[in-house]
């Protein structure tokens, strides 16, 4: 007989809430043909495997890295550098920064002056309306744009409004939505802010279309999924962008993507964002500063540089499920943007797992357990 | 947080290095203090059990609820004490001290069968019943020379688990 260690072991990670119930593997390093090794009193203290989890989980976790925001690094002062900063302070608050808020102003007022007319006056002829709109909403971007000094390029073929198509893209910050609009309108599903953030989702979005969500209510995904299909189902619709995150991540992870916008039964179309941490860090940490504050931080940087890939349109394979196809999708926008990726659902933000989770590893040491009775029983 | 290593002055590295036994570098002890700003981030100079189940991979992780037990209100160099024992650098006996002042839930320096059901009931959850837990570790007690009614000390637990390849270490990331 074999001598084997016996040990009981938790099943490893790769854990999701969406994911069926993964097959436990239990190591108790025999064949079949051999009866299990009977535990022994030493295998049923020996916590160690699940000790070892918890203290690298304490140490270091790779679901806060994803929400790490980078500190920008202090720079050592010295007679010629801390001047130099000195300017460079002046120059991006006192010079840029009223700069670029007259042009903030000066594009609202244009907006605004413009949408509002364009939005009553036009009441009755509908297609005409929404194309003025939606060009006033691209200005408008472009002009939010202008106020951060944002670089941007755009690699691969602009997207063409056809039917049945969705765009999905990694998640940093709210501008995400800003700078892929300044291209092209696209109608957008998002989770509803308070204050003047949520004003404006409210008017701008309804002429490009918007769909709403809420995270904290659990029944949401259902209609959600209803609204998502009726969009794409209807026509004269500008197609949908979708961040299927759910969350804002750093920049140089992805979280799990969400299987909502991937079981529609139309073609996605993945885009790729990536920031340049060198001019300022765009991730929106919302767990450390409102949106105001996020903006306020992007017009006083230097710039606000990125790049933008429309990678090839994809659809579902036979035989693939919805999360494979959804898997597949993060792995080619993470590989084009230089993300790593992490197993983790972004919704972890703000709550707890799911029991399933840790049900999961006390199912497998149960089962090696009960092989102990039925070693007996024999 | 970038700054951290600046509020951790020499002094205290070398305090905390001290209190560990040595168990951790300097440069493990202050990745362990940004570790431990970015989870504290009530900033009350201790992390709560709150913030320890925001970490997922942790909240996932059986025996949780007990470590919370042992990590309840510590500061940091009584954070760093703990983690010791998964340090590389720190001997068998020291591990499997911690092994039993996690099954010791009431610190009388014995830990007897329910204590040992307890445990086990963590692992196993619903999964199998109470009665089929009794029989197993009834079992393998008697196998292993006790009965239900002993009470096993530290010395035991050498005995038990010293012979084993026990693996019980932990990274810290030093950037």
């Amino acid at each position: 007989m074999a001598r084997t260690s016996g040990k009981l072991r938790s099943s490893s990670s790769g854990l999701f809430s969406d994911r069926p119930e993964v097959e436990d593997h239990l190591s108790l390093g025999c064949s079949v043909s051999e009866p299990p090794p009977k535990l022994q009193l030493r295998d049923l203290l020996d916590i160690t495997p699940s000790l070892t989890e918890a203290a690298g989980a304490i140490v270091d976790d790779s679901f806060t890295r994803c929400f790490k925001s980078n500190p920008p690094e202090p720079w050592n002062w010295n007679a010629y550098l801390f001047p130099l900063w000195c300017f460079g302070v002046v120059v991006r608050y006192l010079i840029l920064f009223p700069l670029r808020a007259t042009v903030l102003a000066i594009g609202w007022i244009v907006f605004l002056s413009s949408f509002i007319p364009v939005h009553f006056l036009l009441k009755g002829h509908g297609t005409l309306r929404k194309k003025i709109e939606r060009g006033l909403v691209e200005l408008m971007c472009s002009f939010f744009v202008a106020s951060w000094t944002g670089v941007i390029k755009y690699h691969g073929p602009r997207p063409s409004m056809r039917p049945k198509q969705v765009f999905v893209a990694n998640h940093t910050s709210m501008i995400d939505f800003i700078v892929l609009e300044q291209m092209t309108a696209f109608a957008l599903i998002m989770q509803k802010h308070p204050g003047w953030v949520g004003l404006v989702q409210r008017i701008i979005l309804e002429s490009v279309g918007g769909i709403w969500f809420n995270r904290s209510e659990a029944k949401d995904r259902e209609a959600v999924a209803k609204k998502l299909k009726d969009h794409i189902e209807g026509t004269g619709n500008n197609s949908l962008l979708i961040f299927p995150e759910g969350t804002c991540v750093n920049n140089n992870y992805t979280v799990m993507f969400k299987k909502g916008a991937f079981e529609l039964g139309c073609t996605v179309c993945p885009v790729a964002i990536k920031y340049n941490k060198i001019f300022v860090d765009a991730f929106w940490n919302s767990r450390k500063q409102s949106f105001t504050k996020h903006l306020l931080q992007l017009m006083t940087s230097w710039a606000v540089v990125c790049n933008v890939w429309y990678l090839e349109p994809q659809t579902i394979r036979p035989g693939e499920t919805p999360i494979e196809f959804a898997e597949r999708v993060r792995d080619a926008i993470s590989k084009r943007a230089g993300l790593k990726k992490v197993p983790w659902d972004g919704y972890l933000k703000y709550s707890r797992p799911s029991p399933k989770q840790m049900e999961e590893k006390q199912q497998s040491y149960a089962a090696a357990m009960l092989q102990t009775l039925e070693v007996d029983a024999k | 947080m970038g700054n951290t290593s600046s509020m951790l002055t020499q002094y205290d590295i070398e305090e905390v290095q001290e209190h560990c036994k040595h168990a951790f570098s300097q440069q493990e002890i202050v990745s362990l203090y940004q570790r431990f700003c970015q989870l504290d981030r009530s900033g009350g100079g201790f992390i709560s059990a709150d913030e320890f189940l925001s970490v997922p991979e942790f909240a996932v992780n059986p025996l949780s609820q007990r470590l919370l037990r042992m990590l309840d209100g510590l500061n940091f160099k009584e954070f760093v004490a703990f983690l010791s024992a998964f340090s590389p650098h720190v001997s068998l006996q020291q591990k499997i001290e911690f092994i039993f002042k996690l099954y010791d839930s009431d610190s009388n320096g014995k830990v007897a069968f329910h204590d040992m059901l307890d445990v086990l009931r963590d692992l196993t959850g619903q999964f199998i019943s109470e009665q089929q837990r009794e029989q197993v570790l009834t079992e393998v007690l008697e196998e292993a020379g006790y009965t239900k009614d002993s009470m096993l000390v530290l010395s035991d637990f050498v005995k038990i688990l010293g012979s084993s390849d026990l693996k019980m270490e932990v990274e810290v990331p030093v950037d």
